[in-house]
């Protein structure tokens, strides 16, 4: 992101000067200060409302559920912290994005670092016998080799561009792109169809 | 085709009403965690009264700001992102006892509130009209003249206006027992009508 505010524009420092020479203008320093005074920082609680949903499910895309909700509590608090000193114009859901892909790179290396070395990382009863279909979809995103994981979770499940996805996983967007269609592409060879909608409808 | 992207997406996965039980946790647990590395600046909640919704919102030191439906909630937690800190939650939990003792005074169960507050959205002289006004005894009422002449400034009857009416925190500090000195109620943060109604509650109380 470049550090330019709507003040620094060259087109607005060109209208404020021609508006010196000419006086008091009728508009242009107000237009200035209004567009200033829109982009201040919300309260945080917005941020949870607006952004809690999909922090959550990228987390669980990304670690079993225990640690997934974990992992979003931990990218929140970190956000809140560091939130007074976000620039008010920044793309909030991408910045939550980029602290969860680190919270849960941290969790997934300590378990790395700490279990013994087998295929699959050890679950949860809840996760070993998925009953939802969201379970379901968690466990086979889950399952992909790490950079179709994050590529799939940051592209398909938080919505962000390739563009984005590359700045998050420190790739190129070629890269990201790749890594997300082959991560679809090993999905749909492995994620059955959801069973007939009589799971669906019960809560 | 598209149904796995859809589902990875999140279509259709929120509950009909739109609560989400993972939401709720996740803000539970960042609400403690927050509170334990002293990251909360400003909990609130909505509580409703004979009066309309209440907003309520603490810092650490105390009730900082009570605020009534008029005054517009969003604009009021705006205003205080800018002025106090952004990182504001919804924090019920931390407002019980604000609430309580609110609930009480419209209960005729309390004359005077027992809580800490924090009164730094009001400076220098609106300060101190302030910090006087929980002189003015549950059921009477001061004139805005008296009440400038109390405070050590009997000329600064407009300025008290001012305080009364930028008050950050009504009903807890009671403005509104502050009067015209023909003995009309005068205006009010609240609402002419709200004034009216907690004054016939106090002399009913």
């Amino acid at each position: 992101m470049a550090v330019v505010t709507p003040l620094t524009v060259p087109a607005s420092a060109r209208r404020r000067a021609n508006a010196r020479r000419r006086g008091p203008g009728p508009t242009s320093r107000i237009v200035a200060v209004a567009r200033w005074s829109v982009v201040s920082l919300p309260p945080f609680d917005r941020v949870v409302t607006e952004h809690g949903r999909v922090v959550l499910r990228v987390c669980r895309a990304l670690l079993p559920q225990h640690d997934a909700e974990d992992a979003a509590a931990d990218t929140f608090l970190a956000a809140l912290e560091a939130y007074p000193r976000l620039r008010p114009d920044s793309d909030v859901k991408a910045w939550l994005v980029t602290i969860a892909h680190r919270k849960a790179v941290d969790v997934l290396r300590r378990r790395t670092r700490h279990a013994v070395p087998v295929a699959e990382v050890p679950e949860r009863p809840d996760d070993r016998q998925p009953t939802t279909p969201d379970e379901r979809l968690w466990l086979a995103v889950r399952a992909l080799p790490d950079k179709q994981r994050h590529a799939v979770a940051y592209h398909y499940v938080a919505d962000m561009a390739y563009a984005e996805v590359a700045a998050v996983m420190g790739t190129t967007e070629a890269a990201a792109r790749r890594n997300a269609a082959d991560g679809i592409k090993a999905l749909r060879r492995g994620y059955p169809p959801d069973p007939p909608s009589t799971e669906e409808t019960t809560p | 085709m598209n149904d796995l992207e859809h589902l990875l997406g999140g279509a259709g996965r929120q509950g009909s009403d739109g609560t989400d039980p993972a939401l709720a946790r996740l803000r539970a647990e960042l609400i403690r965690r927050a509170a334990e590395r002293n990251l909360l600046d400003v909990a609130y909640r909505t509580v409703d009264s004979p009066v309309g919704a209440l907003l309520l919102a603490a810092t650490p030191a105390g009730l900082v700001r009570v605020a009534y439906a008029r005054e517009d909630h969003d604009a009021v937690l705006a205003a205080l992102a800018e002025r106090v800190s952004p990182r504001i939650l919804s924090a019920p939990a931390r407002l019980d006892e604000a609430a309580r003792q609110l609930d009480d005074y419209f209960g005729h169960r309390r004359h005077a509130f027992d809580l800490p507050v924090d009164l730094r959205l009001a400076r220098g002289f609106r300060r101190t009209v302030l910090e006087h006004l929980p002189d003015v005894a549950y059921g009477r009422t001061v004139s805005y003249a008296q009440l400038a002449a109390e405070v050590g400034n009997p000329r600064a009857v407009r300025a008290v206006g001012t305080a009364c009416a930028t008050n950050p925190l009504p009903l807890v500090i009671p403005c509104h027992r502050v009067v015209r000195g023909d003995g009309t109620p005068g205006g009010y943060i609240g609402g002419p009508d709200t004034k009216l109604v907690l004054l016939d509650l106090e002399r009913s109380g």
